[in-house]
């Protein structure tokens, strides 16, 4: 039996009028081809932390089947911006966050919403692997057991087809009981990478999910996340601007709390429109 | 150089310091562990845990008192376990940001420190006195005042120190608070949780003043637990002041009974605590 996550609109509501651009589809790109669909739409978002404003007002849209980076300096409330998109903040106190974050046409800051289906819905993987302290299998099992009740078999091939899709099969498939603790760290960062798709997500939130792993392991995560966005929103947020550009299609540069600029990655890189986004891509700041 | 010759000569003095102050203790430590050993020794024999306790000038054990320790050792342990985990559960969990979570916690230390004397004459004033004679259970709930704040304190130290990114990592799933605690956090703090259990076991082994009040003791063998019931360190109290030489003999068996006990109790607590999972 599987409990239906929440009620989704019928038709993807219409891209909000974007001051920054509307994506152009390049011809170079083949797997681009299809029209992208918009998953989020962001409107006016503040985040007050203890009176503090990490987020002044940010305005964009996410695209479905599409991988969108925000990059910025330290601080610039960036992964604060992640975290609000599947209201992670909501785990302490003091901290708020207005506006409206509407998920297939449907407002997620509204107070009705169940947390706990959300998280369900917009999966999250963290900067440091997170194995828990179980068995590989079990870090799996534990989410998809959340929700749905299925029989032995069946689980079994949801975790194996996780471990598949997370390219870490091969790998853990001779110790599917061994604690999840006794991966290195790349396999653990795929192993929470599984763990999350396992959950079957329509958006994945990354947040610098290879800032603790060596460059093989940061090169197989990036040909995951190319992998994966076949079938979900994926939104990573990176300080590493090479891997921005190489593994997402739009690009948004924060700054102080303010976005100051969204763009299909391509253009961004190569002529951004605003004067701080280009001292930070070359280099000369952050 | 003036200044280097006075630091070296004040951290020689400290040093020295130091290493009296550390024998000192250690040699008190021993020269206790050495006279137990010496004297009890010789009363750790076979009847020691099989006959019952004597009258002055004949044969016998401890069995009684030994049957009577365990048994509100561990009923004791049962009852003040789980409201000592669960109460270290919401300071660590529920209670944060709360104003009532730093009063809940202010009380624990105050309990924690009480002076076992006073929870024995709590208990005998509540329990005691209304139900009109000494009683294990009163035994039982006076040990058991004395294992719950030391759970409490352990249990909420070990589940601060669960990393905060586990716990929003099981969130992120969508698991509700109980599921992550139960099944993530409790998983990753188990060592240090039955640790603080094991600790709260060796206190109230050899603890006397709560009993005194409460349990009293019992010459002969009584499973009972709505009467009076032997238990070691009341008997070793009453035996160790006794003027008869083979209850003194007594006296020592039990007291080196319960240090091994107690020793042993330690050191696999911290066996245990040692493997601990949780170290990547």
């Amino acid at each position: 039996m599987s409990i239906e996550i929440a009620p989704m609109a019928t038709t993807a509501p219409t891209p909000p009028r974007m001051p920054l651009s509307t994506p152009v589809i390049p011809n170079d790109k083949p797997r681009n081809i299809e029209k992208p669909v918009t998953k989020v739409v962001v409107k006016d978002l503040h985040f007050h932390y203890r009176g503090f404003e990490a987020v002044k007002g940010v305005t964009f849209s996410l695209y479905d089947k599409r991988v969108t980076a925000f990059i910025g300096p330290s601080g610039c409330g960036k992964s604060t911006l992640l975290r609000c998109l599947n209201r992670m903040y909501e785990l302490y106190p003091d901290q708020r966050a207005t506006g409206e974050i509407l998920i297939d046409g449907r407002n997620i800051l509204d107070p009705g919403v169940d947390l706990n289906l959300l998280r369900a819905r917009v999966g999250m993987v963290f900067q440091k692997p997170t194995p828990f302290p179980m068995s590989i299998y079990d870090n799996i099992a534990f989410g998809v057991r959340l929700y749905e009740r299925l029989p032995a078999q069946e689980l079994d091939e949801r975790v194996e087809e996780a471990l598949r899709r997370a390219a870490l099969w091969d790998e853990a498939k001779d110790k599917l009981k061994e604690s999840g603790l006794s991966l290195s760290g790349g396999q653990q960062q795929r192993l929470c990478i599984a763990r999350a798709i396992a959950v079957r997500p329509e958006v994945l939130l990354l947040d610098e999910p290879c800032s603790a792993l060596d460059p093989i392991s940061t090169q197989r995560i990036e040909e995951l996340i190319a992998e994966l966005k076949s079938d979900y929103c994926i939104v990573i947020v990176t300080h590493n601007m090479q891997q921005a550009a190489r593994s997402s299609d739009y690009t948004a540069f924060m700054y102080i709390g303010e976005m100051i600029e969204f763009d299909e990655t391509e253009a961004m890189f190569t002529h951004p429109k605003q004067r701080q986004t280009e001292d930070y891509i070359t280099g000369r700041f952050g | 150089m003036n200044l280097y010759t006075r630091r070296r000569a004040s951290n020689a003095l400290i040093l020295a310091l130091s290493f009296a102050a550390t024998a000192g203790g250690l040699i008190v430590l021993f020269l206790i562990l050495g006279s137990l050993l010496w004297n009890g020794i010789p009363a750790l024999k076979g009847t020691l845990f099989t006959k019952m306790t004597p009258p002055p000038g004949s044969q016998g054990g401890l069995l009684n008192p030994i049957f009577g320790s365990i048994v509100m050792t561990t009923v004791a342990t049962l009852l003040g376990t789980p409201i000592g985990i669960l109460t270290g559960t919401f300071l660590a969990e529920f209670g944060r940001g709360s104003r009532i979570a730093p009063a809940v916690r202010f009380v624990n230390d105050i309990l924690l420190s009480a002076p076992s004397i006073v929870i024995g004459l709590f208990v005998y004033e509540v329990m005691v006195v209304p139900m009109g004679h000494f009683s294990a259970w009163a035994g039982v709930v006076a040990l058991a005042i004395i294992v719950i704040p030391v759970v409490v304190r352990t249990t909420e130290n070990v589940l601060v120190l669960v990393p905060a990114s586990l716990r929003e990592a099981a969130s992120a799933l969508g698991a509700p608070q109980w599921k992550v605690i139960v099944v993530v956090t409790y998983r990753a703090a188990i060592q240090g949780i039955l640790t603080g259990v094991m600790l709260a076991i060796a206190r109230i082994a050899g603890e006397t003043a709560p009993l005194l009040f409460t349990a009293l003791n019992n010459q002969f063998w009584s499973a009972n637990m709505n009467g009076p019931m032997a238990n070691l360190p009341v008997v070793i109290f009453q035996f160790a002041l006794s003027p008869y030489a083979d209850w003194q003999v007594l006296a020592w068996g039990g007291a080196a009974l319960i240090t091994f006990t107690i020793l042993i109790l330690n050191i696999v607590a911290r066996w245990v605590a040692s493997r601990s999972s949780f170290s990547q």
